[in-house]
């Protein structure tokens, strides 16, 4: 196979590797699939960490070196790399509808840095109200945070802008 | 030629640099991990073990690194788990015990307040894996400092004791500020080098965030200026000895296991 079939391939098997803790997202909607090239006959694959402690980047190591074993590629290689640092400005249009249609409220717009208590306005997934009411900065997992809605009364994950 | 010179004479102060680095947010993220099933209520349970999560993700970054620089093949498990006390280079004020949940946010809230201009600063180092690192522990950095900022200003500012145990946990851990600032042989070669952050030019902006935050917590900051030294020397405190004792038990009953 020439290096650009090989490359499809590749790209094709890591489209089905989807983020352990949002089972929603595939790891290219979240941004977490930075580049995949083909070096000689070697497939090489960069994934970076939403956040420096983020538990499921070992399971995502794993799932996506089965989806490339299952693919018929034996030779690749995949590097975790740092820089530049993950935003969620790279969460594709389809990653943010997906979100929203799985209950969490995707980044409300551009990640701009804040003030050191300035807040977010934040939309319910659920009713679409904007009256909603943060209970914590952290969440079931290091990218979300914890909100309630004050018109439906449910309260929600945030996928928070970083 | 010179270039490799350079990189070669910046080797061991690189290591001692990074190593630092990594073993303040190794131990501080491990102090936050001890109150998993102990937090005062769910939220901050999840907000302090995400806040260890990213200190120890930090810290693993930077052993990998450390390890790297050194050359002899130590990976980062080696260099977490199989040193002693005295060789460990973290700020005294990571290590002190958890206390009661003012002590830990007070803790908290001295090291972010310096902790994010740092990486911020780092992030423009000429070293560029520290660049990527501090580029990315910036941003969780901020997180941190938000949320203990909060929490300070509701203990401080909230009942009588509240009040009284967040000012009790600043007048015990402010003595452990001062080693955020201290500078030595190994920041002044790198420094000069382009890589490592002059901590006295960070002092303004954590005094401006410190000073702002305990107005509002009707706080006041102790007026003593003698200050604690010696954990970037592998000066410890006794309480290092134990939390190494827990935190390395496995990896020392049985070297190199893995799940």
């Amino acid at each position: 196979m020439n290096a650009a079939g090989l490359r499809e391939r590749a790209l094709e098997a890591a489209a089905h590797v989807f983020d352990p803790e949002i089972p929603v997202l595939t790891i290219g909607d979240l941004g977490v699939l930075r580049e995949v090239r083909v070096v000689g006959d070697t497939v090489e694959i960069d994934i970076t960490p939403t956040y420096s402690g983020c538990p499921a980047m070992r399971v995502i190591e794993l799932d996506l070196d089965a989806a490339l074993r299952a693919a018929g590629i034996e030779k690749f290689r995949i590097s975790t790399v740092l820089s530049p640092a993950w935003t969620t400005d790279w969460l594709s249009p389809e990653g943010r509808r997906k979100l929203a249609a799985f209950g969490i409220a995707p980044p409300a717009g551009q990640t701009s840095r804040r003030a050191l208590f300035a807040s977010e306005s934040v939309r319910c997934p659920r009713c679409g109200s904007a009256q909603t009411e943060r209970l914590s900065e952290f969440g079931s997992t290091a990218c979300k945070a914890l909100y309630r809605c004050r018109a439906c009364a449910e309260p929600f994950d945030y996928f928070k802008c970083h | 030629m010179s270039e490799a010179c350079d990189r070669a004479a910046l080797a061991a102060p690189l290591f001692d640099y990074t190593l630092r680095l990594a073993d303040t947010a190794l131990i501080l993220g491990h102090r936050l991990s001890e109150w998993i099933g102990h937090a005062p209520v769910l939220e901050e349970e999840l907000a302090l073990g995400n806040i260890a999560l990213d200190l120890i993700g930090e810290a693993r970054a930077l052993y990998s690194y450390a390890g790297a620089v050194e050359g002899k093949g130590r990976d980062e498990d080696a260099l977490a788990y199989r040193r002693d006390a005295g060789g460990f280079r973290n700020l005294l004020l990571a290590e002190q015990p958890n206390g009661d949940f003012a002590a830990t946010i007070v803790r908290q809230f001295l090291f972010s307040a310096f902790a994010q201009p740092f990486w911020r600063r780092l992030a423009a180092s000429r070293d560029a894996t520290l660049a990527a690192i501090a580029a990315k522990s910036e941003k969780e950095a901020a997180y941190h400092l938000r949320h203990a900022g909060e929490w300070l200003i509701r203990l401080g500012d909230g009942t009588e004791e509240s009040h009284r145990r967040a000012q009790a946990a600043l007048d015990e851990l402010w003595p452990y500020s001062g080693e955020l600032f201290e500078r030595d042989a190994v920041e002044d070669r790198l420094i000069a080098a382009g890589i490592a952050v002059d901590p006295e030019t960070l002092r303004a902006e954590w005094q401006r965030t410190v000073s702002a935050v305990l107005a509002e917590a009707t706080l006041v900051a102790p007026e003593r200026a003698w200050m604690q030294s010696g954990g970037r020397h592998g000066r410890h405190s006794e309480h290092l000895g134990h939390l190494l004792a827990t935190m390395q038990f496995l990896q020392r009953a049985y070297p190199g296991a893995t799940w």
